[in-house]
């Protein structure tokens, strides 16, 4: 008999197990320094298997990535936490109306809010992100309108896309945020494509490609960092690792390798690993990567390491695949929680303030939702007209569109 | 005017462009200081510089997804696949992110660019370098499909293909870039220079998209075709009387299927007999027996002496 054997990796834990996270290491805050702008991917090794942190267990902040971002003001960080707490607020009412019939499907980010909420506030107007379905808090701190947000979900006409995308597959072009597609991967090598365009156009403009650690295995993830690779232009490429791929650890398409970072270093581009839950951190990461790739660096890989507390989409139950209570246990804690500590431990925020900011930004959302909701959703419809998805398939309706469109009767 | 292979019609289309627009860029595998294995591109770096003419990366899932983001950012790439057979690890990023980012993103971004890929057989390129994928490509909305046959027609074809708003597929018959071809294979090849078609204006011009040519009047029969297989079908012609659709694709769900599905609905009570279909067999194209799966004048002749028979 031969001794060979195939491995199929496992999740450290399923729904009969207790949640166990042993197998992460948490290196201590300020344990890598701040790189030189124009460090070669072989040197980025340790930065690649290690992890960028900030915010320590006392809830302070300290270490060489806090002193790179300086004295931040009490008012940027109560702003990245309102961008957080409304993000979690809208992600909450929307997954009820969809429970509740009013929209086909939807999708939260929950756990993953500093990522999105921290980036976008570093990038300006102009750049351009290539999100997946889950990066709508960069929509929410780019100040998208809820109404717009909204409008989509509900596919009514307030809907920019006029009914014809998923509900959470926003397009935004006006808050740099390209039409997201369906096709896990696909958006990570046009990412590379549009900041070759600004390079060669000269406009300073950079692009960022998002995806998750499950979509690294797709062929365009590969075909995104050789691009990178070759051609250098100004694209930072977000691996967002939140541990599963609807009910398939990231253990399966991890495979061997050390981290998702560390696969960028193959490709000569260098690459870091962050705590995404630490808002800090993520402020001051996607300000040193945004600095370097806009100042002329080349490409540059940053891997989130985070969770995804709730389910993949409205479609599936995680209960049936993971440890009960993973979320409450994952090590790097929530980053609504974390940094509502450190601005209490500052002096710069209360619980009661925190209470009233709940409740305001709920408020918020849900007047938003009844403006939205009195323009029809999926259980009262009141979609755009049905001809309409004849239009914009080319720049010109070509004669066979136009009879197709009189067969349907308009 | 001049006279030009389809080779040079095509590169001459892309220098035009070039010269005139500066958002236009071209890239793929070879097309650079080589200037692509079929020499479409021959020059173009030199003239226009490498960041307007490049090299890449055997990845074609890549440079369709570079010209993606690049279209939408603004530019008109005008890329090249080395074979329409290598097509297939793009086809992701054609039919679903190229020929749906204007209607999904209603029409925030757009995605004007042209995928030029050689098609067809005829050259003993066997299985991988012979398939002509035409359907697999007007089965999708969003996108536009050429096929020239004439050098003539594919230089202006190519410049309407660039200058277009949305992303154009454009399939080179690679048996007619250097000279017509009327389906003797054992005979000499008669050049471009030797056939009218081969004048072609050295400057700017178009041939519109969407409009089919003429290539002979007449009152008996109508033939329906498009690439290599207009000068075999031109050729088998005599005076006949009905419809006959000819292509080099497989004949299953091929667009011929959908050329005579719109025949008979629009002219069913004129048709004297059923709609004969001269096509490539449905089997992987092979390379000994290339002359055997390559529908011939004899199958056309045929196919013509059998609807005027009926």
């Amino acid at each position: 008999m031969s001794e060979v054997k195939l491995s199929f990796p496992h999740p450290p834990a399923r729904p009969d197990q207790a949640p166990d996270f042993s197998n992460i290491e948490i290196p201590p805050v300020g344990s890598l320094p701040v790189p030189s702008m124009d460090i070669e991917g072989h040197d980025c090794w340790p930065y690649a298997v290690g992890m960028i942190r900030v915010l320590d267990d006392d809830n302070t902040a300290h270490g060489p990535w806090a002193d790179y971002l300086g004295e931040v003001s009490a008012d940027t960080l109560r702003q990245g936490l309102r961008d957080m707490l409304k993000m979690r607020a809208l992600d909450r009412r929307m997954l009820n109306a969809q429970r509740q019939g009013k929209t086909s499907f939807y999708l939260q980010c929950t756990g993953e809010e500093a990522i999105g909420c921290g980036f976008q506030r570093q990038l300006e107007q102009g750049d351009m992100n290539f999100p997946t379905y889950r990066q709508q808090s960069l929509l929410v701190a780019a100040d998208y309108p809820l109404e717009a947000l909204m409008g989509q979900l509900y596919s009514n006409d307030l809907d920019p896309l006029k009914g014809r995308q998923l509900p959470i597959m926003h397009s935004a072009r006006d808050y740099g945020y390209f039409s997201v597609s369906g096709n896990l991967g696909t958006q990570y090598v046009q990412a590379v494509g549009w900041a070759m365009a600004c390079a060669l156009r000269g406009n300073g403009k950079i692009a960022t490609g998002w995806i998750g650690d499950g979509a690294t295995a797709s062929n365009d993830f590969h075909s995104a960092l050789l691009s990178a690779s070759t051609y250098q232009p100004p694209v930072v490429l977000n691996v967002v690792n939140n541990q599963w791929a609807i009910s398939t650890n990231t253990a399966v398409a991890r495979g061997k390798g050390d981290t998702y970072a560390a696969r960028a270093l193959g490709y000569g581009v260098p690459a870091l690993r962050v705590d995404g839950n630490d808002y800090l951190a993520v402020l001051a990461v996607s300000r040193w990567a945004i600095d370097r790739t806009r100042s002329g660096h080349g490409p540059i890989v940053i891997e989130w390491f985070t969770y995804r507390a709730a389910a993949h989409s409205t479609s599936d139950d995680p209960s049936a695949y993971r440890a009960k209570g993973e979320a409450e246990a994952w090590p790097l804690g929530d980053p609504i929680t974390r940094l509502k500590a450190h601005l209490i431990a500052r002096g710069d925020w209360s619980e009661e303030r925190h209470v009233q900011a709940e409740a305001e930004l709920l408020d918020e959302v849900v007047q938003v939702q009844k403006t939205v909701e009195s323009h029809g959703t999926f259980v009262k419809p009141k979609p755009t007209a049905p001809a309409d998805i004849f239009n914009g398939v080319y720049a010109e309706m070509p004669p066979h569109l136009r009879r197709q469109r009189q067969e349907m009767g308009h | 005017m001049a006279r030009m292979t389809m080779i040079e019609a095509l590169r001459s289309a892309m220098d035009v462009s070039l010269e005139r627009d500066p958002s236009v860029i071209v890239f793929g595998e070879d097309v650079g200081y080589f200037g692509g294995v079929f020499r479409c591109t021959a020059g173009l770096q030199k003239k226009y510089g490498e960041e307007r003419v490049f090299d890449t990366p055997i990845n074609e899932s890549a440079i369709v997804g570079l010209a993606v983001g690049m279209a939408a950012q603004g530019m008109k790439p005008c890329v090249e696949i080395q074979f329409a057979d290598y097509m297939f690890p793009a086809y992701d990023q054609i039919t679903q992110e190229a020929a749906r980012l204007r209607h999904r993103s209603n029409e925030q971004f757009t995605c004007p660019m042209v995928v030029r890929m050689p098609t067809g057989g005829g050259i003993f390129g066997g299985q991988t370098h012979s398939q002509s994928p035409e359907a697999l490509f007007t089965h999708v909305a969003g996108l536009k499909v050429v096929i020239p046959a004439t050098p003539y027609d594919a230089k202006g074809l190519l410049i309407a293909a660039i200058e277009d708003p949305d992303p154009v597929i454009f399939l080179e018959p690679k048996r007619l870039y250097n000279g017509p071809f009327y389906g003797d294979h054992s005979g000499k090849s008669v050049p471009w220079s030797a056939h009218p078609a081969g004048e072609v204006p050295e400057g700017h011009y178009t041939v519109p998209l969407g409009k089919a040519a003429v290539v002979r009047a007449g009152s008996d029969v109508t033939v329906l075709t498009y690439g290599t297989m207009v000068y075999v079908t031109e050729a088998a012609v005599k005076e006949t009387g009905r419809c006959v659709v000819v292509h080099e694709a497989t004949r299953t769900s091929g667009f011929g299927a959908e050329l005579i599905a719109e025949v008979q609905e629009a002219c069913f009570w004129h048709l004297r007999a059923p709609i004969q279909r001269i096509t490539g067999w449905d089997a992987p194209y092979p390379h000994a027996q290339e002359w055997d799966y390559f529908p011939s004048t004899a199958r056309i002749s045929r196919a013509l002496n059998t609807v005027m028979e009926d």
